[in-house]
Formats: C-alpha cells, sequence, structure tokens
C-alpha cells in the first residue's frame, strides 16, 4: 500500500470511529425526554471535541519545534502552572467572591497569565543552549514538580470548603464544562487553526530540524515562536476548560503517528485530532454508561499516557 | 571535630523544637512540677522531636543508599516509585483490612515499595544507554502511573483525604505512642551504616564486586529491604518527606566527596538537622497553624534538585 493511501485509509477509518463515538455518545441509555438529553450531551460533546483537538494539535506542534517525539507542553509542567494559579485565585480572592466574578473575565485573565509564562518558560528553555534531552525533561518534570508542591503548600493554609471547590477546579473533569467558555474557546481554537491551515508547508519544513529550515529560508526565531505562541494558548484553552491532563497530548500524538505513519501535518494534524476525539469521545461514553461514574477519565488517561511515556522513553534509550 | 560541631548544631535545634508550639510551657513551671507542662512535653513535644530526628535521619540514609547502589546521584525512594507504592500498600490495607495493627500495615506497605522498587529496577535494566538524568526521568513518571492507581482507587472509595494524610509528611498528630515504630527505621539505619562498605563495593557494578569477593545479588536485596524498610515506617507514621534523601547526600558529597562510611553521619545528622529546621519553620511561620513540613521541604527540595540539574549542565558547557 502506497503512504498516501495508507494515510487516507487511516484518516477514513478515524473519522468513522469519531462519528460512531459520537453517535454511541448522544444516544445509548436516553431515558425521558430526547430534545432534553440531545442538548445537555450536544454541550458537553461540543466540550469533549474541543478539547480534544486543542491538545491534541498543540503537542503534535510542540513535538515539530521541539523536533522529539516525547516532550509535550504539558509533561514540561504547563499544568502544573495551571495548578498554581487557580490555588492562587482562591486563596487571594476566596471561593464565594470567585463565584461572583464574571466566568469570562476569569477564563481571559487566567489565559493571558498562562501564556505569558508558558511563553517565558519556552524561551528559556528552547531558544537558549542546545542542550540533551534528557535534561531537558527532566528540567521540565521538576519544575512542574516545584509548582505543584508551592500550590500544595497554598492548599495546606485553605479552609475545607475552599478545598472542596478547588478540586473540582482541579481534577480533570470533562463533564462540568462552563458553556460560557465554550463560545470564547471555540472561538480561539478556531482562529488558530485557520492559521495553521495555511501554515502546513512551513510547519513541515520547521520539522525538518534548525538547521535544514533555516536553509529553506525560514526565519527560526520569529517563526518558532509564533508556534509556541499558539500551542500556548491551546493549552491555556483546554486547561483552563477541564483542568490539568499530563499525559492525554502524548497519548493521542504517538498513537496517530502509528496509525498514519508520516509527519506531514496535513495528515498528522488531522489524525491526531481524530484519535484525541475517538479516545476521549469513546472513554468518556464507557466510562458514563458502563461503569455509571463519570469523573474519573482523567485518572485512567493519566495511567496509559505514563505507560506509553514509558514505553518511549525506553525505545529512545535503545536506539 | 566538625562532626562533632553539626551534633552539637542539631542537639539545638531539637531543644528548640520542644519549645515551639500551642500551648506554651516554661522551665521555672516545669522545675516546679507542673503536671501539665509535664504532660505535654512527654505526650507530645519529646515524641515529634524524636519522630523529627529519627525520620529524617532515616530517609537521608534510605536516600544515601539509594544512589549508592542504583548508582545515580538524583535517585531517592520518592523519585523511584518506592514511597507511591507503600502509599498505596497503605491504601490497600485501609480497604482490605482497616482494623489491622500499624505494625502489619506498615509490613504490608514495606512489601509494597519493595516492589515498586524492584518495579523500577525492572524498567531500569531494560533501557542499555544510562543517562545520567534518564534514570530519575523514568522513575518519576513511574511514580505518576502509580499515583495514578492509587489516585483512581482512592477516588472511587473516597479515600482521597486518607491518601493525602500519607502523600504529605506531617508531624502534627505524633504523639507518645505513635511514632515508636520510627525506632526501627532508625535500627535499619545502623544496619546501612554498619554494611556501608560492602554497598560501596557492590556499587562499583556486579562484575567488580563478585571479583572482588562479595555476594552482590545478596547485599544489593539487603540495601533494597534497608530502603523499602525506611521508607514504609516513614509514610505510615508521618508521611512522605520528599527529597530529603535526595539533596542531603548531594550536598553533603559536594562539600566531602563519595566515602559512603565517612559520609553516613554526615547524612545522618544533617538529614535530622534539615527536618527540625523545617519543621520548626513550619510551626512558626502561620501559628497557631501548622504547614506540614512534607511541604515545606518538598518546596525547598524541588527547588534544590533544580539547581543540582542546571547545575550539572554547566559543568559540562
Amino acid at each position: 500500500m502506497s503512504p498516501e493511501r495508507r494515510a487516507t485509509l487511516a484518516l477514513a477509518l478515524l473519522a468513522a470511529g469519531v462519528a460512531l463515538a459520537m453517535l454511541a455518545f448522544m444516544t445509548l441509555g436516553v431515558k425521558g425526554s430526547w430534545a432534553f438529553v440531545l442538548q445537555f450531551r450536544g454541550m458537553k460533546l461540543l466540550g469533549l471535541i474541543l478539547v480534544a483537538h486543542a491538545v491534541a494539535v498543540s503537542t503534535v506542534l510542540f513535538q515539530t519545534v521541539t523536533a522529539n517525539r516525547i516532550l509535550t507542553p504539558s509533561i514540561m509542567g504547563f499544568d502544573a502552572l495551571f495548578v498554581l494559579s487557580s490555588t492562587l485565585l482562591v486563596a487571594v480572592l476566596g471561593s464565594t467572591a470567585l463565584a461572583s466574578v464574571d466566568a469570562r473575565a476569569l477564563f481571559a485573565a487566567k489565559l493571558a497569565l498562562m501564556t505569558c509564562c508558558s511563553m517565558a518558560l519556552y524561551r528559556w528553555l528552547f531558544l537558549g543552549e542546545e542542550q540533551s534531552l534528557h535534561r531537558l525533561l527532566l528540567t521540565g518534570v521538576v519544575f512542574g514538580i516545584f509548582l505543584r508542591t508551592l500550590a500544595e503548600f497554598v492548599q495546606r493554609l485553605l479552609d475545607p470548603n475552599e478545598f472542596m471547590v478547588l478540586s473540582d477546579m482541579l481534577f480533570a473533569s470533562f463533564t462540568g464544562i462552563n458553556p460560557v467558555l465554550m463560545v470564547f474557546g471555540w472561538a480561539l481554537v478556531g482562529a488558530v487553526t485557520l492559521w495553521l491551515g495555511m501554515n502546513l508547508a512551513r510547519l513541515d519544513v520547521i520539522g525538518l530540524g534548525r538547521p535544514v529550515a533555516v536553509n529553506l529560508g525560514i526565519r527560526w526565531r520569529r517563526d518558532v515562536l509564533a508556534v509556541l505562541g499558539i500551542v500556548s494558548v491551546l493549552v491555556s484553552v483546554s486547561t483552563a476548560l477541564v483542568g490539568p491532563v499530563t499525559f492525554f497530548g502524548l497519548l493521542a500524538a504517538s498513537l496517530a503517528r502509528l496509525a498514519v505513519g508520516t509527519s506531514r501535518h496535513a495528515v498528522l494534524l488531522p489524525a491526531a485530532s481524530l484519535t484525541a476525539m475517538l479516545l476521549l469521545i469513546s472513554g468518556q461514553t464507557i466510562l458514563e454508561r458502563l461503569f455509571a461514574f463519570n469523573t474519573a477519565l482523567g485518572i485512567v488517561i493519566e495511567f496509559f499516557g505514563g505507560v506509553v511515556f514509558l514505553l518511549l522513553l525506553l525505545k529512545g534509550g535503545r536506539k | 571535630m566538625r562532626l562533632g560541631l553539626a551534633f552539637l548544631l542539631v542537639v539545638v535545634l531539637a531543644g528548640i523544637s520542644l519549645w515551639v508550639g500551642v500551648s506554651g510551657i516554661s522551665l521555672a513551671r516545669l522545675a516546679g512540677g507542673d503536671p501539665r507542662d509535664w504532660l505535654i512535653l512527654w505526650e507530645s513535644r519529646v515524641p515529634r522531636m524524636l519522630a523529627l530526628v529519627l525520620s529524617g535521619a532515616a530517609m537521608a540514609i534510605a536516600g544515601l543508599l539509594m544512589q549508592i547502589v542504583i548508582r545515580n546521584r538524583f535517585v531517592e525512594p520518592s523519585t523511584t516509585g518506592t514511597v507511591e507504592a507503600a502509599g498505596l500498600g497503605l491504601l490497600v490495607m485501609t480497604l482490605m483490612a482497616p482494623g489491622a495493627p500499624v505494625i502489619v500495615k506498615m509490613a504490608v506497605g514495606a512489601v509494597f515499595a519493595l516492589g515498586g522498587t524492584g518495579l523500577f529496577l525492572m524498567v531500569l535494566r531494560r533501557v542499555p544507554l544510562r543517562d545520567q538524568m534518564m534514570v530519575p526521568l523514568i522513575g518519576i513518571i513511574l511514580t505518576g502511573v502509580l499515583h495514578a492507581v492509587t489516585t483512581f482507587i482512592a477516588y472511587r472509595a473516597d479515600l482521597m483525604q486518607t491518601v493525602l494524610a500519607w502523600t504529605q509528611g506531617d508531624l502534627s498528630g505524633v504523639l507518645r505512642g505513635r511514632y515508636e515504630l520510627l525506632w526501627l527505621g532508625a535500627a535499619m539505619a545502623v544496619i546501612a551504616w554498619i554494611a556501608a562498605d560492602r554497598f560501596t563495593l557492590a556499587g562499583l557494578g556486579k562484575d567488580m564486586a563478585t571479583s572482588l569477593g562479595l555476594a552482590h545479588g545478596r547485599v544489593l536485596a539487603l540495601a533494597l529491604v534497608i530502603v523499602s524498610g525506611v521508607t514504609a515506617v516513614v509514610v505510615v507514621t508521618v508521611g512522605t518527606i520528599p527529597f530529603l534523601g535526595l539533596i542531603v547526600p548531594n550536598l553533603v558529597s559536594l562539600a566531602m566527596g563519595d566515602n559512603m562510611r565517612r559520609a553516613v553521619p554526615w547524612v545522618a545528622v544533617s538529614g535530622a538537622g534539615l527536618v527540625l529546621v523545617c519543621d520548626i519553620l513550619g510551626r512558626i511561620l502561620r501559628a497557631p497553624y501548622e504547614i506540614p513540613v512534607g511541604t515545606i521541604l518538598g518546596v525547598i527540595g524541588s527547588f534544590t534538585f533544580l539547581i543540582l540539574i542546571l547545575r550539572r549542565r554547566r559543568d559540562v558547557a
């Protein structure tokens, strides 16, 4: 089978799988009013699609500019940044005050904060001196632990009620997505996706690595920073909506690479996005319908994503 | 001589630790035989101080031991899955046999800890290319995977608060009768000291150690049993004290090199001292509330760890 045919087939299969998962998600186990159920679940489905797309695309882009297949934004401590900023918000404002602030304003503030911090972090890590991948990974992971313990430090000072509010915010919850924020998120992610769609060839060239890309006329610093900025926005949207999910992006991107067997962004980006949707929607359906509890999907994903990460590390070591 | 001074410093810190707390006690009233002050001293302050010293010294030594036998500077029980596995064991015991005595729970925790460490070593064995940075990285990710398992079980059983008690080292609950297991941990640390030379040899690698007449496998097993035992004891009595076993041996070796027999007393004294300082800080920073010692050490420890990694970068470049 030619590579093109394989890619097309894989994309078609993934799309069919996602359609099937959506159908199952919307229609399984409906009791009572269809109109209500369809509206209620449709809202959730839109959230899942948005998060899946944002996480998958940001992971692939990040892997492109850092020229490796293990690093993801969340492994580099981004989720911890989110935990810390949410904790500080609850600690400073208090849960009652937070409830009265307009959700969109809060979202915009969080988004701006996280984008700024992550840009600074990425600049420091990737545009400085060259360094080994493992050291980079370890730095990111330990930095994440540092931020998380700082957050714990602040959490210890909260009273139990506020801690409850906070843990609701922090546990990756794919069911409690705020509908107001979703319009915001869709608009942002839509614009970013459009831009990416017009720059697919440029992304392919960046993926060749710095020396080759510069030789082919890429203005490295400017373009890489632009891509990292996009990554920040995407990750901010997904973390602000559902909380931290460390290994989900890695899981989706790795499976998508396996499925399509190419690094061309025109194929890889949609494939990763579809894979993430398939995982998220079918996972949520199974947890809700078969196991009758629905908050733990994040934990299940963390488990499998962690295992995949270890496997990738081991594979990389053997080369 | 310098060690004596360090020891004296720890004694002074321990003395301060006795006097810090919500209920004031005074020397004058103690001398007068005031029963309330004596009660606080014997039932709460002295046990707490002893628990700090014992767990600090034992965890620091466990970290050193692990670094020597795994031959990597950046490993310690909380970056190799050992602590997380011990917590999982305790969670399993809470679910299956909540009425079991603490010593049984601790023993099960130790078995799980040993299993977690074994899993880590098994994964490591599959990595032929031993990058210094790769080993702790694998350990931390493995810890994350184990953590996902623990969280999954705890979340379903509504035991998240209980798990938090083990994952955060906290000494506010230490009273007489609830810390004595730590002596067992200290005893294991002493064994590590006595057998220090063997462990140093084992750290040279299997071939070298065997040719020098050492039963490499058995010494390695002893080391791992000690590390797991110490970890389980500390986790069940005071909770996780993260990064202590990592930063203390590293700082000591920066100052005086890599001979384990010489380093052990320094590591023990510094470990105890650091934990005492963190606990005193935790008690006065937000008095009358307490910040757990594990949280303070987590912040200090991960920051120091970060510096150690970045320092290496400069060394190599």
